[in-house]
Order: C-alpha cells, then structure tokens, then sequence
C-alpha cells in the first residue's frame, strides 16, 4: 500500500484530467463557436441591391446611401464634448445617455449603432467634426430610393432580419436587410446578391492582426441582380390617383402574357415612408389602423361577393353543360319565382337571351340558367359539383400561383360544402341560387376576377398572373410556370357570344354612358351586398362598385377588375375608373376630363365614415360631397 | 569500480523524456510569444529567444551534476537547506515587490525565485533526516521533526505571500507516508478536503447534518462493544468546527481575489471579463482545439492574445488549442511516463535516502503537474503554478532540471554506493 499510493494517485489524478479534456474538447463543442467569436471578425461586404424597373424600363426602385453612426463606449474620451454632440445631430441628452448605455450593455468594445440612418445633409455636418469624437464611427448602408410614390404593396419593403429568420436561415447574420412582401419577398435572393465574407484575425484588444489563415475561406460579394416588372409605373400611379379617398383595389393584366400592368390598392402609402429613421414609427401607425387597413393589399387579400361579373360565368358554364343555347329565352317579371314563395328580384322586365341577359344584367335569366345546370343531374350533388368544376378552371376557389404573396383563394362551394351546411340532403338548386349572381356562398379576390376577365378576352385560357417581366438583362429565366397556358373546360366557341353581350353592356347596357372614344371594350358592373359586424350586431352595408372589362374587343390588351367597397353600385365608381385606366392605358392619354377631375376629387370618406361614427346610418344613399 | 563511468549506468530514459519536454516546451512557447512581425528564431529580444538561453544553460548545470560526487548532497543537505531559508528570508529585504507579491530576486536582466530552490533543498533535508536508521515516522516526536522541515519553508513562502508555491510542499506528506506516517493522516486530510469542497459548495448547516448522520448511521451499525460514544462526539464536533470556520474564513479572512477564484470555479455569479476573464478565456482555447487542434502556429486564442500568462502558467492552453485533445493526451503521457519513471527508480535505490529523495522529486513534479492543468480544465482554483519544463522561466527550468538530475546522479550512481 505505501509503496503504490503515490502511483495510483498519479493515475487516477490523469484519468480524471483526461476525462475532463475529452468533454471539453471532443464533447461540448461550444468553444468552438467562442472561440471564433472571440478571435475572428467577420466583415461583410455587401453588395449593392438590385434595382427594379418597370415594364418600359423606367426605374422604380433604386438604392441610396445611408449613415449610421456607430459608438464604441470603450473608446471614447473622457472629457468628450457631449453637449456638441447633440446639438449638432438633434438629440436630447437623455438619448445619448441612454444610446450608449445599450452599446455598453451589448459590448463595450464593439461599435453598436448609436443614431441610425443619417440623410446627406446630416452625415456632411458630422463627418466634419467626427475627429474630435473619439470613440464615434460612421458606416454607409444601401436603403432604398423609391422613383414613385406608387405600388408599395407590388414592392413590398426592406427590414432587418429577426431572430426566427436567422435561426432558419444560416445566410442571414443580426442587422442584415431582408425584403418583405412583395416582390423584395419573392425575389428576395434575386435582388440581394449574395454578400462577401472577409474573416480577420483579432487580438484580445479587438485589434485586427490581419486576414485569418490568409484569406483562405473569404469569398467576395455578387452583385445584386436587377429586375424588371411587368407594371406599368403610370397606370399604377394613375390608378392609385383614382382611388382618391375610395376603399378597394384595380387588377389590370394583359391577357396574352398573364403579365399584371396595375395592381392597385386603397388606402395605401408612400413607399419611402418606410426607409430612414422614421420607418418603424410609420410601420407601426399603419399596422395599428385596423379601420382603413393601409398594409392590407385588397388585390389579393380581400375577398369580396363578386356579384355580377360572375354572371359570365353562370352562362358559360350553362352553355357548356348545353342547358341553354344563345337563343333560349326567360321571362323576366322583375324577377322570378324559383320555388314556393321565393322569388328573386330583378330590375329588368321582359324577355331575355344571353346576349341582353348580359348587358342588363338580368337576375332572373341567370337564376334560371343556374337552376337548369344543376337540375340537369339527377341530384343536386352532381351538379353542383360539375359547376364548381367548370369555376375551379378558371383558377377559382384556389392560390392563382402568382409571385406576389400568395393572397386568399376565395370560395367556390362543392357538393361537400353544402352536405355540410344541410346534412341529410335538404338542399336543391333553388336553395342556392344566389351564386347564379355572385352572392351566395361564392367569393372572389378582385385579382380572381382580373384573370377571369383575362381568360374571357383570351377565349378560354390563361397564364399564371404574375409581376416579373425580366430577371437581369436576358428576361428567359422567369419561372416556367408563367409560360404555361391553363385551359378552362369551356370550349372556345361559347365565348364569344358572352363576348358580345361585354361588349352590348357599353352599347346598350349598364355601361353606355361609360363608353370610350374609339375602344371598343368589353365588361359588366357589379354590385354586391355586403355586411359587417357593429357592436356585435350583423349590419347591412352600402353595396360594393364592381366593375370588370377587357379592351381593345379584338385584340385585348388588358382585363381590369375594379372594386371599390361601398360605392353603391357598378357603374357609379367602379365603371368610370375602368373606363379612365383602360384609356390611360390603350391611348396613354386621358380625354374623358371631367369625369378624370371628378373621381380624382371625390371620394367615399363621409359613407365610411358612417360605420364608425356610432350612429345609426342609412345604406344606398345618394352622394353628397 | 569507483570511477567507473557515469554515463554508462545512467538512465537514458529519463533523459530522453526530459528532452522531449523541454523541446516540446520550447515549441510550445515559441508558438505563444511569437510576434506579428518577421523575427528570428534566435533573438533574445524575444521570450522564446530568451527560452533558448535557458536551455543551453542548462546543459552545462547538468553536466556539473552528473560529475561531482553524488555523496555532496546526502554531507551538505543542511547547508543547501540554510541557504535556501536564507535565500527566502532575504526577499523580505531586497525582493521585488509585483503585484504585492515578494517572490523575486531582480539583479539586472536576471531574476531569481528562491522558491524554486527550496524545493530541492527542502527535499534533500527531509531525505536526508528520515535516511536516518534512528528515526521511525510512528513516532510522534519525529513526525513533528519532519512537518517542521516542510512547514518552516512554507511559512516563510506564505508571507511573500506565494500560496501556489506554499501548496507544493503539501505534496510532500505523501513521502512522509511512503516512510511510514501512519495512514489516518493522510485519511484526515482527504477528508478535509471533501469537507471544504462541500462547506463551500452548500450551506454549513447541510454539510453539518449530513455528518450527523452519517456518524449516527456508523454509530449504531458498529457492534455494541466497539461503539465509542466521546469520540463519535469528538469527531462530530471537529467536522461541526472544521465546516463552520472554513464557512468563516471564506467570509471574513480570505481577500476578495482568493474568494473570486473560488467562485469560479464554482460558477457563482462570475463576470467573465473580470474575474471570470482568464479561465473563460483557457477554456475556449483548450476546448476549441478538438480531436487534433488547430494546427501548430495556429491557434486563434493563442495569436489573439486572448490568454493571459500563456508562455507561463497558462502554456498548457497553446497545446490543447494547437494540438487538441491527441496532442493534450501526448503531452500528459509524457508526464506520466516521466513520473512513473521516477518512482520506479526510487523503488529500486539501494539506500534509504535516494529512494526518499526520488519520492520527493516524483510528488513535487506530480504536484506542478496536477495543480497547473486542473486550474485551466476549471477542476481547481487558480492558483499559479508553472508546469515543468513547458512554463517559460530560467528559474523554473533550472530548479526542475537541478531537481531531476540530482535523482538521476543518484541513481547512476547507485552502484558506487557500498
């Protein structure tokens, strides 16, 4: 025992700092990770980000500079002049007390920002002095310079990354811009580039000795990619123009590409609102307006009853599934009874074909027409199923596949939906038959309706909508699934007498007074019921101003849906501005001036007004301005 | 047969580990002190060049150890020893005071730390006193004789104060067992220490309790003619006062830097970039290197500088960064061959004072080694200690190396000895 103590002691004592070095360096790889925290910096180089352009090379978005100022508490002098310091960037103390509190708490020895994103003027009047701040730092970053105060919903915006991101995605380090929505969003990595990484040797000073293992693992910055739309900067800026003080959207596509020429929301803002030092104050003041909802992109997120536009529908599924022809006639008595004691009003009188069914947009003819395509099954089911099949390839009911984000995909009922609301079978056509006039349990997004619009003047197909025109200089690299045509079930021929009757709507129809010198355009008004919730209680809203359209007639150039919520009905609002932006568009110059100086003067505020006013109110009024 | 050649009975394995530390060592400190800038390997401007000089110097040491008769250090172990306790009492008078520490000599360029030395005269003294055929370590008048030669060294390296050094010498108790010391002190001091890891980590009254019940369970489950009430009482009492005055002295003796390592080791509140900053900092560097390191010259900690005191106390951190855990396993291995090595050879010494003497070299170097790398693998406190033959320092290098050689003389000589 005494002679092998001392020789166990020695063993043991290794065995147990052998254990312990085995954790710490094979195990627990965590110093690792501080090790390299510790010693290396990494410096990125960021590329510029790419710019955006319109269809006709116009630029939209481009980049401008930015200066933070940065402070790195350890460094700064004793005796720096603080007051100086604040004067000259319009600061309180308070501010600065507090600003390099937080860089001290974060790391004394490494700059943090203290005031963020400097305009020219600003960083000139600091970099001039800055060698009397020891301790203060400028770094340049790229923000975005917007060349239109349009199409923020299309572009979408910049913003530092958060953690989730950071954590699902290795690319993106804390304080790196990412885009957000929009195109910035979908083409994100398009538009970034991708950054240089350049990793330095520190000592324990912070002080860099040099390039770490002489640069082996740097990697130099890509250049941002531009990127070329399909919008049309001045029918964008001209269309939110017509949507003075109105709540709603325009979707103008071109129907032979699929290309989107406006995608117009109501209420929206000014993109350069949300760059610089302002950017979260705004963000937050419109996230927090839940009334006029300015982030909220109505194209694509709103889901409205598409009332009568979706009468197009009704009659070419009726002449597909051949229950009616282009001659069979309904009786209209301004309306018509299509059960015991129901009866669905209509404004017409008279005898009714497709053709004046749709330019006077008769309910009674479509409510039959519905009934007679789900009647020709021998159950319900079938039939309703047939019918939603026929919408569903219209791209209905379901995502478009757009690269925008992805929207709401609207509501095209199926046998299934309605088994479920009346379960053992208690239902018929009757009991449906307000989707024969968009009510009912269908509902459309206004985009849904541009593209089905886009399908009519295309005469049964369509392309994907989308907002990318070219991808760099070459344009053949945009997604394949914008090249690929998506046929309806409707066979060609059927189109072209609802065609006719479009085009009937502005001769002799709810459109005629809408009508443009030398454009012969095709489209039906619109107007749909809506409710809303007030104090917990199911309120009738004044009806929605829908119009849809597609011109020229014979070689269309563009399909438009405009919704304008509560504007009463169709032809009232949503008719004219149909008929300005097809002009803009078609002749690039506007001749319909009174009625261009009318709706980009007047507006809806006193009817929205009506619903948040607390008082009880009446729907379907008159105007007064 | 008397001058029959050294060279021939010396062992060469010994030596052969010895080389390999000290060029391990060196390699080790050049990766550690080298500059940014272009330098040559041999500039004495450097810490490595400087470490060079220490070497070769060290060359001629041993060839005067390996030459003069053997017999010097068992007739002039007392002299050694009073110049050694000179040597250490004069410090009080013309030291150099760093940091409120007295533990140099400064003559010019050169500094000298007696500690270092009395080690080895220290080891010399005890091996010299327990080769006595008269002295039996059952006794308890010799036993005080013997803590006596180790303890009047360590009092006066307390008041440099030096705690470092001062432990080292604790390793010595474990030669006085080897000689004889009965077992129950060794016993004793494990069990103080346990005490003292636990009063620190829990609450006094906790560790307290526990005894309690443990001497109550041991108590009752003795048989009845063997329990022994009063010392069961007595035993309680002294772990109830040995707890309650190391809870005491953490709060109230010790100062604020010795309280702040123990602290972190034990993780309690620490701020890793005060008090907590140096051993952070040795275990990112040793815990980055992996399976096989960084690469020589490479390691990130040990270029940044990140490290403190890397060429000294903390050198081992450079080999577990730039060689990882197979080069850490090398290094070790060469230590624990080396003492092995030792104590082998001890065993085999014909005379009494040799082995002793063999003993000592074995425990002091086991006690560098063990103290030096568990403070940076945070399995111990912080407390400075160089590790042979890797630490820069000529005082060190030449205090091991005259340590070692000695034994090596010793035992070359071994057979000249009758």
């Amino acid at each position: 025992m005494r002679k092998s103590l001392l020789p166990i002691i020695i063993v043991a004592a290794t065995v147990i700092i052998v254990a312990r070095l085995f954790y710490l360096q094979i195990l627990d790889d965590s110093y690792i990770k501080k090790s390299d925290n510790n010693a290396i910096k990494i410096q990125y180089d960021y590329p510029e980000r790419g710019y955006i352009y319109d269809r006709n090379g116009k630029l939209l978005v481009a980049n401008q500079p930015s200066y933070d100022i940065m402070v790195t508490p350890n460094e700064m002098a004793k005796d720096l002049d603080t007051l100086e310091i604040c004067s000259l960037l319009n600061i309180t103390k308070e501010y600065f007390i507090q600003r390099v509190e937080k860089a001290r708490v974060y790391s004394p020895r490494l700059p943090s920002v203290f005031l963020p994103q400097l305009n020219k003027r600003e960083f000139a009047a600091f970099q001039e002095k800055i060698r009397r701040f020891k301790g203060f730092d400028i770094v340049k970053r790229s923000l975005r310079d917007y060349q239109t105060p349009s199409g923020a919903n299309v572009f979408g915006y910049i913003a530092q990354v958060n953690d989730p991101i950071i954590k699902k995605n290795p690319y993106y380090k804390s304080g790196d811009l990412i885009g957000k929505q929009g195109v910035e969003e979908m083409y994100e990595e398009i538009l970034r580039g991708v950054k240089g990484v350049k990793y330095i040797q520190k000592d324990r000073f912070n002080r860099e000795i040099g390039s770490f293992k002489e640069g082996i693992y740097d990697t130099i910055a890509v250049q941002g990619t531009d990127i070329t739309l399909s919008i049309d900067k001045e029918l964008q800026e001209y269309g939110e123009r017509l949507m003075f003080e109105k709540r709603g959207g325009i979707v103008a596509i071109e129907p032979k590409t699929g290309e989107i020429l406006a995608l117009v929301t109501a209420p929206s803002y000014d993109p350069s609102i949300l760059v610089g030092r302002e950017r979260s104050k705004n963000y937050t003041r419109m996230y927090k307006d839940t009334i006029e909802m300015p982030l909220f992109d109505r194209g694509l997120l709103a889901e409205y009853p598409p009332g009568s536009p979706f009468k197009i529908l009704t009659g070419l599924v009726g002449l597909q599934e051949e229950v009616i022809d282009v001659n069979t006639t309904f009786m209209c008595h301004h309306g018509f009874s299509y059960g015991r004691g129901a009866f669905m009003k209509c404004h017409g009188f008279g005898p009714h074909q497709l053709n004046n069914g749709i330019y006077n947009s008769c309910n009674a003819y479509f409510g039959n027409v519905f009934k007679l395509t789900i009647d020709k099954y021998p159950k319900p089911q079938y039939g309703v199923d047939a019918w939603s099949n026929h919408l569903k390839s219209f791209g209905l009911g379901d995502f478009l596949g757009y690269d925008l984000p992805p929207g709401r995909k609207g509501h095209i009922p199926t046998a299934k939906y309605y088994n479920r609301w009346y379960p053992n079978g208690g239902w018929r056509s009757s009991t449906i038959i307000s989707n024969s006039i968009g009510q009912g349990e269908v509902s459309m997004t206004p985009i849904q309706l541009a593209n089905m619009m886009a399908t009519v003047a295309n005469q049964g197909w369509y392309y994907t909508p989308h907002v990318i025109k070219k991808i760099g200089k070459s344009g053949k690299n945009i997604d394949k699934k914008f090249r690929t045509k998506h046929y309806t079930t409707i066979d060609k021929q059927h189109f072209q007498p609802v065609i006719d009757g479009l085009f009937d709507v502005y001769n002799y129809g709810t459109a005629s007074h809408l009508k443009v010198e030398g454009i012969e355009i095709c489209g039906k008004t619109g107007t749909a019921e809506n409710f809303t919730k007030i104090g917990g209680v199911r309120t009738q809203l004044t009806d929605h101003s829908i119009f849809v359209a597609f011109a020229p007639r014979h070689d269309p150039k563009i399909a438009i849906a405009v919704f304008v919520e509560n504007g009463y009905w169709g032809s009232r609002w949503a008719g004219p501005i149909t008929s300005l932006m097809i002009e803009k568009y078609l002749k690039g110059e506007v001749t319909q001036k009174a009625r261009e100086e009318w709706i980009t003067t007047h507006g809806l505020r006193s009817e929205y007004d009506k619903v948040t006013s607390g008082q009880p109110f009446k729907i379907n009024q008159s105007y007064k301005p | 047969m008397k001058n029959q050649s050294v060279t021939n009975n010396i062992d060469w394995i010994t030596i052969l580990l010895y080389c390999l530390m000290v060029i391990a060592g060196w390699m080790t400190i050049y990766s550690a002190s080298l500059p940014n800038e272009e330098t040559s390997i041999f500039d004495i401007g450097q810490i490595y060049g400087k470490q060079i000089l220490f070497i070769i110097f060290s060359i001629p040491l041993i060839m005067v150890i390996l030459t003069v008769d053997a017999k010097i250090y068992d007739k002039y172990a007392f002299i050694f020893y009073g110049l050694g306790i000179v040597l250490l009492a004069g410090l009080f008078v013309a030291g150099k005071t760093i940091k409120g520490q007295t533990n140099w000599y400064s003559f010019g360029g050169f500094s000298l730390q007696p500690s270092e030395f009395a080690k080895i005269a220290t080891a010399l003294v005890l091996s010299k006193y327990l080769s006595d055929v008269q002295i039996n370590l059952k006794n308890i008048n010799h036993q005080l004789i013997a803590f006596a030669i180790i303890g009047f060294p360590v009092a006066l390296i307390m008041m440099q104060p030096d705690a470092g050094s001062a432990m080292i010498f604790a390793s010595l108790t474990l030669v006085l067992y080897r000689e004889g010391l009965p077992g129950w002190y060794l016993a004793t001091g494990a069990i103080a220490i346990i005490l003292f890891l636990l009063a620190l980590l829990v609450k006094p009254l906790f560790v307290v309790s526990l005894a309690l019940i443990i001497i109550i369970l041991q108590f009752f489950l003795t048989r009845r003619a063997h329990r022994n009430p009063i010392l069961s009482a007595i035993v309680f009492v002294a772990i109830a006062g040995f707890v309650y005055s190391v809870d005491f002295v953490y709060e109230n003796v010790l100062e604020d830097h010795q309280k702040d390592r123990i602290n972190v080791l034990f993780d309690k509140d620490v701020n890793q970039q005060a008090e907590g900053y140096n051993l952070n900092q040795s275990m990112i560097a040793i815990g980055s290197g992996g399976w096989f390191g960084k690469g020589y010259l490479e390691g990130t900690q040990t270029k940044g500088g990140f490290v403190p005191e890397q060429h000294t106390d903390y050198i081992f951190t450079t080999v577990g960064e730039e060689w990882g855990f197979v080069g850490a396993l090398v290094v070790i291995g060469l230590f624990v061959t080396l003492l092995l090595r030792i104590i082998y050879l001890a065993e085999r010494q014909k005379s009494k004072f040799s082995r002793t003497y063999g003993y000592c070299v074995a425990s002091i170097l086991f006690m560098h080694f063990f103290v030096n790398i568990t403070m940076l693998i945070k399995l111990f406190p912080t407390i400075g200690v160089p590790l042979p033959f890797f630490s820069y320092g000529g005082s060190s290098l030449w205090a091991f190396t005259i340590l070692l050689f000695i034994f090596v003389k010793m035992d070359a000589n071994k057979v000249n000895e009758w």
